[in-house]
């Protein structure tokens, strides 16, 4: 078998497994599912960026929150149907990520880790001054009838599961064929080695700039589907918390890698159900865990995995 | 009418503060043919190609390729007229493996074409000797193979002018040997411009060889005519010969 038709077997075998869990599962981790596959679709827009690409943003929870705001604010204030203000929110991500990045790409390294830092502290308190709107760090709830889709009713864990399912596997899958094209792999030369990319005549700041549109964008459909699905649109979002998670997320599950994020993701919360089910200080022993993947699997867990036994791992 | 002179600059100069690196320097470079830019440590040479690929910024002067001034354009886009470069301390994508190093060289133009891609990038390593390695993650190569990569990585992009930036330095005997008659089979067919330390590969593959010193052109000529100035003689030896 090639790797191609290895990797497509372990994508699709991926996607198989997560409809199959739904009936097998008890209730309570169906919902965590929904919630982790969420996630998972912001933790892949990050990791274009970061795992392919090389660049690390720490501000990415501005593209998260400008999706789940525009969907948000179209609905409430707007009026909009679900599938328009659902438009709304990815252009507005969409946008967000062209200005930001015509502005952030001209810096590099850890200036530009500063940069998107910053943009996305900006953004947060814009989200806090406009707060007769968002309601601030309150927030403001979607009610069930502003966001059924399609009649599909999503407070019901089955509505809401194949939903979260329906837009992570098309991400998923989307993406994973995209770092396969010419594209993508012309990201991963600027990963590797942006001087070279050059000369051999692309041009390295126009591919970041797409990738970080992609990746702002794909982090907007993030949360615009949190909006969605769980009817809970607040400033906490646009934190630095949040944008710190999709960094550990990805560096956990493995940066560069297609389930990667998706593993990370699961484990992050499995990591801290678990452990806060022993004890108040459940964060100790998530740090610790952490810490010793780091030196232990500095690669991640796909990462480590292919690189000790499937080098086949997409 | 296609110039004669694929390459053209005229007045090229680089200024580091107050110290000149290279000072105006005219300077041509014939189709088809190898030519060697030789001179002795810091005479200008890799600030000169620098200009020409566009990686360093001129402080005046222009550079003219196929009669067209590129003075302004970006690294990138003199690449994609015709240029190729491969850098004096090795760089290739480490991480990657010989064959996708290739192909991302020569997918910039055959990208949407798979199955003349997947031909290109086979014969190219034929051609270089490496197509047994093909699987292999770059980085794990030795050097030697590294700038054998690298040279591959030139010759996948069909370059109507190919800079070789001391592409022998670090080579063991036999694969400057190979390196040599890499070049020879390569003439005609492209335009070589050779920075090159080893007095060997230049006698055995130049047409013509120019030669900097302190930043300027101090001689140019064939081979033998190179071989008998004084001038280059008490460059490289440090004495002057007169005395």
């Amino acid at each position: 078998m090639t790797s191609s038709a290895k990797s497509n077997l372990l994508h699709f075998g991926m996607l198989a497994g997560l409809v199959i869990l739904f009936f097998i599962l008890p209730i309570y981790h169906v919902g965590v599912l929904s919630r982790v596959m969420v996630m998972a679709i912001y933790a892949m827009g990050f990791n274009l960026l970061f795992g392919y690409t090389g660049l690390l943003s720490l501000g990415h929870a501005m593209f998260f929150a400008a999706g789940m705001y525009g969907f948000g604010l179209a609905i409430k204030f707007g009026g909009f149907p679900v599938p328009a203000a659902f438009v709304v929110g990815l252009m507005s991500a969409a946008l967000l990520a062209l200005v930001v990045g015509l502005l952030a790409l001209r810096t590099a390294g850890v200036a530009f880790m500063i940069v998107t830092l910053m943009f996305a502290q900006t953004a947060y308190l814009v989200v806090l001054y406009f707060g007769k709107y968002t309601r601030g760090d309150e927030g403001f709830i979607l009610q069930q009838a502003e966001r059924s889709l399609f009649g599909l009713d999503l407070t019901s864990e089955t509505g809401r599961y194949f939903t979260a399912f329906t837009l992570f596997a098309v991400c998923f899958i989307a993406l994973a064929k995209l770092v396969q094209t010419p594209f993508g792999k012309r990201l991963v030369a600027i990963r590797e080695n942006e001087e070279r990319a050059r000369m051999l005549g692309y041009d390295a700041g126009r591919y970041k700039l797409y990738a970080l549109i992609v990746s702002g964008t794909v982090s907007g459909l993030a949360g615009v589907s949190y909006a969605l699905l769980f009817g809970y649109i607040g400033a906490t979002f646009s934190t630095v918390q949040y944008s710190i998670f999709p960094l550990l997320w990805v560096l956990l599950g493995g940066a560069g890698t297609t389930i990667g994020p998706f593993i990370g993701v699961l484990f992050m919360f499995y990591l801290i159900d678990i452990s806060s089910g022993y004890t108040n200080a459940y964060m100790l022993i998530a740090g610790v865990v952490l810490v010793l993947l780091t030196v232990f699997a500095p690669k991640g867990i796909a990462g480590t995995l292919k690189a000790r036994a499937f080098p086949w791992l997409p | 009418m296609v110039a004669m002179n694929i390459l053209e600059t005229k007045g090229l100069t680089k200024t580091y503060g107050g110290l000149k690196a290279n000072t105006d320097i005219d300077f041509k470079l014939t189709r088809g043919k190898v030519t060697a830019l030789i001179g002795p440590n810091g005479a200008g040479k890799s600030t000169f190609v620098g200009m020409v690929s566009g990686r360093t910024e001129a402080t005046r002067g222009s550079v003219l390729f196929e009669g067209e001034d590129i003075s302004h354009l970006p690294a990138h886009r003199r690449i994609q007229l015709g240029l190729a470069y491969t850098f004096q301390i090795t760089s290739v994508f480490r991480g990657l493996s010989v064959y996708e190093n290739v192909e991302l060289a020569a997918g910039r133009t055959l990208a949407d074409r798979p199955s003349l891609l997947k031909a290109k990038v086979n014969s190219v390593l034929e051609r270089v000797g490496i197509s047994d390695r093909s699987n292999q993650i770059s980085g794990d190569l030795s050097y030697g193979h590294q700038r054998i990569l690298e040279i591959a990585m030139g010759l996948a992009q069909d370059p109507k002018l190919f800079i070789l930036d001391e592409p022998t330095q670090g080579l063991a005997e036999t694969e400057v040997d190979a390196f040599i008659s890499l070049i020879r089979s390569l003439a005609g067919e492209t335009t070589i411009l050779l920075i090159e330390h080893n007095m060997k590969v230049v006698m055995a593959t130049a047409d013509f060889i120019t030669v900097l010193d302190q930043g300027m052109v101090l001689a140019e000529g064939s081979p033998e005519e190179i071989h008998e100035n004084a001038a280059v003689q008490s460059a490289y030896l440090g004495t002057n010969v007169d005395a």
